[in-house]
């Protein structure tokens, strides 16, 4: 009894971490999404939404890390170690796992690279980086055919939210990019904003703002 | 005032006593100076005197610039034999850099030569300066100066690759590549060089800018850390030294540091190419020894209202100081300005000194790489405020134009915004009668077509960058 | 050997967190881009200039250490 009961914990603890990892990866890209676009977070300092991108994206970490762990110790179904982290290893549901497994590739790389940042060079971050849109689709595939919990129910509409939510936040990303001009027109534009302003300039932010030195 | 776009003009321009001596130190003779290590191709040549005009140019502009007239003329390639051995000498000669910064070249080389990756050369010819011609002129009359010198400063650093960056100029690709061809042909070359061709824009001729190019880039500065010559060009540490001080780098390792040295100042030896745009429009390239009064190199006649030192990152002098001027940066700093890289623009008195600035701080606007924030914020309001001076004058544009001014110094990734508003500044002092004039809604000019020379305003897009 | 506070300026697009972090050295010109003063940042600062360092969000905040040897400024970059 005691055997199937705990093999019951584990698989109802990798089910429940994996639908909170969704969440918490859904909010992740929102707020990497509201970062890039400078947008801010309301009562929170410009740091804020930067401060929990970073926070938001260590605690999915952990989350994935204790969905992948339970699952793996879970004896009802095997899933070896390896094939959490080498893509379509499983002998259960391979594909479904292993686009698993490759989204905590993708997650583990942002995430090393994210925290050497200093070190590695703002190129290469910024190269690794891009991939973090890569993430959010292929881990929201492995939810949809992993397991049947997101298929219906309340569950079900979670995972709609998250997709409407993350598909809104990605239209709001684009169509800023769209709208903002490439380099090579940026002073062509402001100059023919100023002259068709009729000389009226309108500056973005109020004249320098110096704060005390200590 | 039309573009020149066939042949780069030949130095038309008497040189109208620009070969008189200024004073200058009298060095002993170098004991550095030794005979060429090998005679190529050519019997010895003697050694000019050292105060004979012109050094880099050919002193008929009939003359062709063949291989055959080069060896006549200079002899055989003087190579040292191994790296660094060149560098004392240049020292000696106090060679500095000819793009306009007047940096120590030998500097430079000890410091490109003390990396420990095998570094590049590139030879800047880009020439991006709508006002300036001096360097297309020589890479047309002198190429082979310019080779010789690109190959003795390869060797000097113990480089293994060099490249030569040429303005997009019909047919000077085709003019030095068949100077190479020659060159290759009688097995002259050590290191191999490579064309690249810049693109338009006035930023192309900036050492990152050149380095991203000639590295598969689009031609834009970048961010210099770390410094180029320490990674440069595919990563590598990188010489950058304009066209101009390759041609005098190989003339110091042919008659030495004292010839060279007995022409110029005490502190700024040597001649320099100087582009130059007089009042009635004629234009040309001229070289004088540095430190030659400023009458002497550009004529002044009485219907010029200001000079323009410098070129369109330079300075502008009313007439009068300039006449009492010489050209160098001793004598130009106090007042303000500096040489640069030798243009010096005659403004006639029947034109407008703001008119013409506020088209000038247009171009140099639409030439931003749009990179840097201050940059492609301020330089567009700072065009389109000095536009309104001369067109419809506001209260409070000067005063805007004047913090805009000053948010732009040192915040670039490279000086086009700093080099800008020191050109619009100087404008703001020289035409302040203009400007007065302006307010009150009259002109002085009697004259109002366009006088600087600009390319066409023609829109730019991405490839206009590569 | 002193710290300086620097910026890529072709890397920073003015998100602006710099100067919240960090405004006893650093302000925002009226477009949001960072106004540096260039001196050295007093020890006081240190971890706060380098916490600035980490979460400026384009990497455009760079914190270097100077020294002068040979005449030429050699700058290294520091890693938090």
């Amino acid at each position: 009894m005691n055997g199937i009961t705990s093999s019951t914990a584990l698989w109802y603890a990798s089910r429940a971490t994996g639908v909170v990892s969704l969440l918490l990866l859904s909010a992740v890209m929102i707020l990497g999404m509201l970062v890039n676009r400078q947008g801010r977070l309301p009562g929170l300092p410009r740091f804020g939404a930067t401060s929990l991108h970073r926070s938001v994206s260590l605690l999915s970490l952990l989350f994935v890390a204790v969905h992948v762990i339970t699952a793996i110790a879970d004896p009802f179904v095997t899933i070896s170690a390896a094939a959490a982290v080498v893509p379509f290893a499983a002998h259960y549901k391979p594909f479904w796992l292993g686009l698993g497994a490759v989204s905590l590739d993708l997650i583990i790389a942002l995430i090393v690279t994210s925290l050497a940042r200093a070190r590695i060079g703002r190129r290469t971050w910024r190269g690794v980086h891009w991939l973090a849109y890569a993430v959010w689709p292929v881990a929201f595939v492995h939810s949809i055919g992993s397991s049947t919990d997101l298929q219906s129910g309340g569950l079900r509409a979670l995972a709609i939210g998250c997709a409407v939510a993350v598909g809104a936040a990605l239209v709001w990303r684009m169509s800023a990019a769209i709208r903002s001009a490439p380099r090579s027109e940026r002073v062509a534009r402001a100059l023919n904003d100023a002259s068709s302003a009729d000389g009226a300039r309108t500056d973005t932010h109020p004249p320098l703002m110096k704060a005390g030195r200590s | 005032m039309t573009a020149n776009t066939t042949l780069p003009p030949r130095p038309a321009m008497p040189l109208a006593g620009a070969h008189q001596q200024e004073a200058h130190q009298q060095a002993p003779p170098d004991p550095a100076y030794r005979q060429p290590a090998a005679q190529h191709l050519a019997p010895p040549v003697a050694r000019p005197a050292q105060d004979r005009l012109p050094r880099l140019l050919p002193p008929d502009p009939a003359t062709s610039a063949s291989f055959r007239d080069h060896l006549g003329r200079f002899g055989g390639l003087p190579y040292r034999g191994g790296p660094r051995l060149l560098i004392a000498q240049v020292e000696a000669a106090g060679l500095t850099g000819r793009g306009g910064a007047a940096f120590p070249v030998h500097r430079k080389l000890t410091a490109v030569a003390s990396q420990r990756r095998r570094p590049v050369v590139v030879g800047n010819g880009a020439e991006g300066e709508p006002a300036s011609n001096k360097d297309k002129t020589l890479l047309w009359n002198s190429p082979h100066l310019v080779l010789d010198g690109l190959q003795l400063a390869a060797e000097a650093v113990g480089a293994d690759r060099a490249c030569l960056y040429l303005h997009r100029h019909q047919g000077l690709h085709a003019r030095l590549a068949a100077a190479l061809a020659e060159r290759a042909a009688a097995g002259l070359d050590r290191v191999r060089v490579g064309l690249v061709e810049a693109p338009p824009r006035f930023l192309a001729g900036e050492e990152s800018a050149l380095v991203s190019k000639v590295s598969g880039a689009a031609a834009r500065p970048r961010f210099k850390q770390p410094p180029v010559f320490e990674r440069g060009v595919d990563g590598r540490p990188t010489l950058v030294q304009n066209v101009e001080t390759l041609a005098h780098l190989a003339l110091i390792a042919r008659y030495g540091a004292a010839w060279f040295r007995g022409l110029g100042t005490a502190t700024e030896p040597g001649t320099m190419l100087c582009s130059l745009l007089q009042a009635d429009g004629r234009a040309g390239v001229v070289e004088v020894a540095i430190g030659h009064p400023v009458p002497g190199v550009l004529g002044l006649r009485t219907d010029v209202q200001a000079v323009l030192c410098g070129g369109y990152h330079g300075s502008w002098l009313p007439v009068a100081e300039a006449a009492r001027l010489q050209l160098s940066n001793a004598a130009l700093k106090p007042a303000g300005a500096f040489v640069g890289a030798g243009v010096l623009i005659a403004l006639p008195a029947e034109k407008c000194g703001l008119v013409e600035t506020a088209r000038v701080a247009r171009y140099l606007a639409l030439e931003s790489a749009g990179q840097c924030g201050p940059c492609h914020n301020g330089l567009p309001r700072i065009a389109g405020a000095l536009g309104d001076l001369a067109g419809r004058p506001d209260p409070g544009t000067r005063a805007s134009l004047e913090r805009w001014a000053g948010l732009m110094t040192g915040r670039g990734a490279c000086h086009h915004p700093d080099g800008t508003v020191r050109f619009v500044r100087s404008a703001l002092t020289v035409f302040r009668d203009e400007i007065s004039a302006h307010e009150l809604g009259r002109c002085t000019a009697s004259d109002h077509r366009p006088f600087l020379p600009l390319p066409g305003d023609a829109p730019i897009d991405e490839s206009g960058w590569r | 050997m002193s710290q300086r506070l620097l910026v890529d300026p072709t890397a920073c697009t003015g998100h602006g967190l710099c100067a919240e972090l960090l405004p006893e050295l650093v302000a925002l010109d009226e477009w949001g881009y960072p106004v540096l003063d260039g001196q050295p940042v007093p020890a006081s600062l240190h971890r706060q200039a380098r916490r600035a360092v980490t979460a400026c969000p384009a990497l455009a905040l760079r914190l270097t250490r100077t020294s002068r040897s040979e005449g030429t400024q050699r700058q290294r970059i520091l890693h938090i």
